[in-house]
């Protein structure tokens, strides 16, 4: 028993079920590999990218483009060919796919937060707040959450001048995607927390006199956190998926902070003269990302909680 | 019921209320909207006059009150971009993404269900994890992505099928359809398939569990044990009882099916509403997005106060719950 905590914390995740599950299912093990080379890959953009493609000095509009290498007429020094304005497609995919998990990674943390807390208030106070909490839910359930997310990106963008959008566009499309999508989590915590709020271990709180604050955050947040890690994993592909159609469909992200979504918008008008693969590459970056953070959602979802749809 | 009924009614109202009241907000407080109308050329006095015609300067709740009035009656002035009625606009449209939501629809139902049931029966075969890998990919693949892959294939490299517009339009005085031409229906394959591989590997995945779950059921194992052929109890009995689920989510995704649209439409450059939308986004044609705005609102309420009423009828367990005052 004379472990330190650090040492102790590991040997509790090493004993878990979830990890004896996680290295018994080779999907499991695949995409979270994958995942973890494709988020490490982008994260470290600025380093693996063989060019800078922001760095306007570097681009020669006579590289424009190049097909990849191994067709007739590539260059050795662009693997995957160049754009229409000589910029390197690798490298732009390695920066695109950044910002698409910052962007995914972000709006899930704040839908995240939003989502939660609701659900913790309206599952424990109940009454009132419960009532107007989950009449705006099933609200917003009614309609699709990329549409939500269009009209949130579609009305603000309207509301802001141009140049003002132009640098805020980042964080418009997370509070957009974030938006849409807090209400899977507020309405499984909710349910979580009412089934948890009649044990034993919270009346002992309200009886030596804990505060509703203490009870919600430090005593039943921690036993429902499965349920919410799945929603989060699963979350996670969709809202980099509603960020790569916004971008496509142009009310994302704009040309100077391109996305995944962006490229393959800008790489779309250049299909029909046969340059497929500024689309492709950009686009099969994002299904690969998808699939791998969809396997392992699916895995999760299927070891935490079997009955979670 | 009639309680329900009225509850169900009384809260689409706030809805469309509440969704009116954010087209208003966008329309009224966007920029200014006699700048948006007018030229360059115009002058004080006339924009005064603009302004006092359109009631601009009344106090806001009677400008709301106007504006509700005018929106149930399909009046959302006039386009800032287009200068023409937007009502006109959404009635030219409106055809074209109808006929491209029903027919995906079908698409997707024609396909999901047999899919759906074969992989709940044979777990094991290969052609049932063909089909589950396919229903991954349709989750994992954006809709605009399918839709490129497929211009790419058919359009680009074959050069089987158009990849862009309705092709000819044979107009029928207050529909026009592009379906009673070869080439209306050549163009209409493409982006029919994209729209609906999501709600078939949607439809297909709910089949396939709902099917699994009604088969591990008492009646099931009665039906067996009674002698009846596994044909008769998959089809009969199963499959029944199970698409009473499946009907409701498909009459939900109806609406998710003309949102999707949105996107479709842009790819395949569909002169439907989703794409005048898109175009109204970035041009800041403000009341061609408050009338989008306000119809699918109205679209979406409509067919879930449907469904919900449907359901309430087609399930006597909700109506007794009801009754003795748990709802």
């Amino acid at each position: 028993m004379e472990r330190g905590v650090v040492a102790d914390f590991f040997f509790r995740i090493s004993d878990s079920d979830l990890w004896y599950s996680f290295w018994h299912t080779p999907i499991a093990v695949g995409s979270a590999a994958l995942s973890l080379i494709l988020i490490v890959g982008a994260g470290f953009a600025p380093f693996i990218a063989p060019f800078n493609p922001f760095d306007l000095a570097t681009l020669d509009l006579l590289d424009s483009n190049l097909p990849p290498t191994w067709q007739v007429g590539g260059d050795p020094r662009y693997w995957l060919g160049t754009d229409d304005q000589g910029r390197d497609i690798l490298s732009a995919v390695l920066y695109g796919s950044r910002i698409s998990l910052l962007v995914g990674f972000a709006s899930v943390a704040l839908s995240l937060v939003v989502g939660v807390g609701l659900g913790l208030v309206s599952g424990y106070m109940g009454g009132r707040v419960d009532a107007i909490i989950m009449r705006i839910a099933d609200v917003q359930l009614s309609f699709p959450a990329i549409l939500i997310a269009l009209l949130v990106d579609g009305v603000v963008r309207n509301i802001m001048p141009k140049e003002v959008h132009e640098e805020l566009a980042l964080y418009v499309i997370i509070f957009a995607i974030a938006i849409s999508g807090w209400v899977q989590y507020a309405r499984t915590v909710r349910s979580s927390v009412m089934a948890e709020k009649v044990k034993e271990y919270v009346q002992a709180g309200q009886v030596i006199g804990l505060g509703a604050w203490a009870i919600m955050w430090r005593h039943i947040l921690p036993n429902i956190l499965g349920p919410v890690f799945v929603i989060a994993t699963l979350h996670l592909a969709l809202a980099i998926i509603t960020e790569a159609t916004l971008s496509f469909l142009g009310v994302g992200l704009p040309p100077t902070t391109p996305s995944l979504g962006t490229l393959i918008r800008i790489g779309n008008e250049y299909l029909f003269s046969g340059e497929w693969w500024i689309t492709i590459f950009p686009g099969a970056a994002l299904v690969l990302i998808a699939l791998s953070v969809n396997l392992f959602g699916d895995w999760l979802r299927d070891a935490i909680n079997p009955k979670l749809l | 019921m009639i309680s329900f009924i009225v509850k169900r009614l009384l809260q689409s109202a706030l809805v469309m209320l509440s969704v009116a009241f954010i087209a208003f907000a966008l329309f009224r407080f966007v920029g200014d909207p006699v700048a948006n109308m007018v030229g360059q050329d115009t002058s004080t006095e006339e924009r005064i006059q603009i302004r006092k015609a359109l009631g601009l300067d009344d106090p806001v709740y009677i400008q709301f009150l106007n504006f509700t009035k005018n929106a149930v009656q399909g009046e959302f002035g006039n386009s800032f971009t287009l200068r023409v009625p937007v009502s006109g606009l959404m009635a030219q449209r409106f055809p074209a993404t109808l006929e491209l939501s029903l027919i995906s629809a079908i698409l997707a139902l024609a396909l999901g269900v047999p899919m759906g049931v074969y992989t709940a029966i044979h777990r094991k075969t290969l052609l049932s994890k063909a089909f589950m890998t396919i229903s991954l990919m349709g989750v994992s693949l954006p809709t605009f992505l399918i839709g490129i892959l497929l211009i790419l294939i058919f359009g680009v490299v074959l050069r089987w099928l158009p990849t862009f517009g309705r092709g000819d339009v044979v107009d029928l005085g207050w529909w026009s359809t592009g379906l009673l031409t070869a080439s209306g229906l050549k163009a209409i394959i493409l982006p029919a398939i994209t729209l609906g591989i999501f709600q078939m590997t949607l439809i297909m995945r709910l089949v396939r569990a709902e099917m699994m779950e009604v088969l591990r059921t008492d009646f099931i194992k009665f039906g067996r044990a009674r002698g009846l052929s596994d044909r008769s109890l998959q089809f009969r009995h199963a499959l029944k009882n199970t698409l009473i689920p499946v009907i409701t989510i498909t009459g939900l995704q109806v609406g998710s099916i003309i949102a999707f649209a949105i996107i479709t439409e842009s790819v395949f450059q569909w002169p439907g509403m989703g794409l005048l939308f898109i175009q109204a986004i970035g041009n800041a044609d403000i009341p061609i997005m408050a009338a989008y705005l306000v119809l699918i609102a109205f679209i979406f309420v409509v067919i879930n106060l449907v469904v919900d009423i449907l359901y309430f009828v087609v399930d006597p367990r909700l109506r007794s719950s009801s009754e003795s005052g748990s709802e």
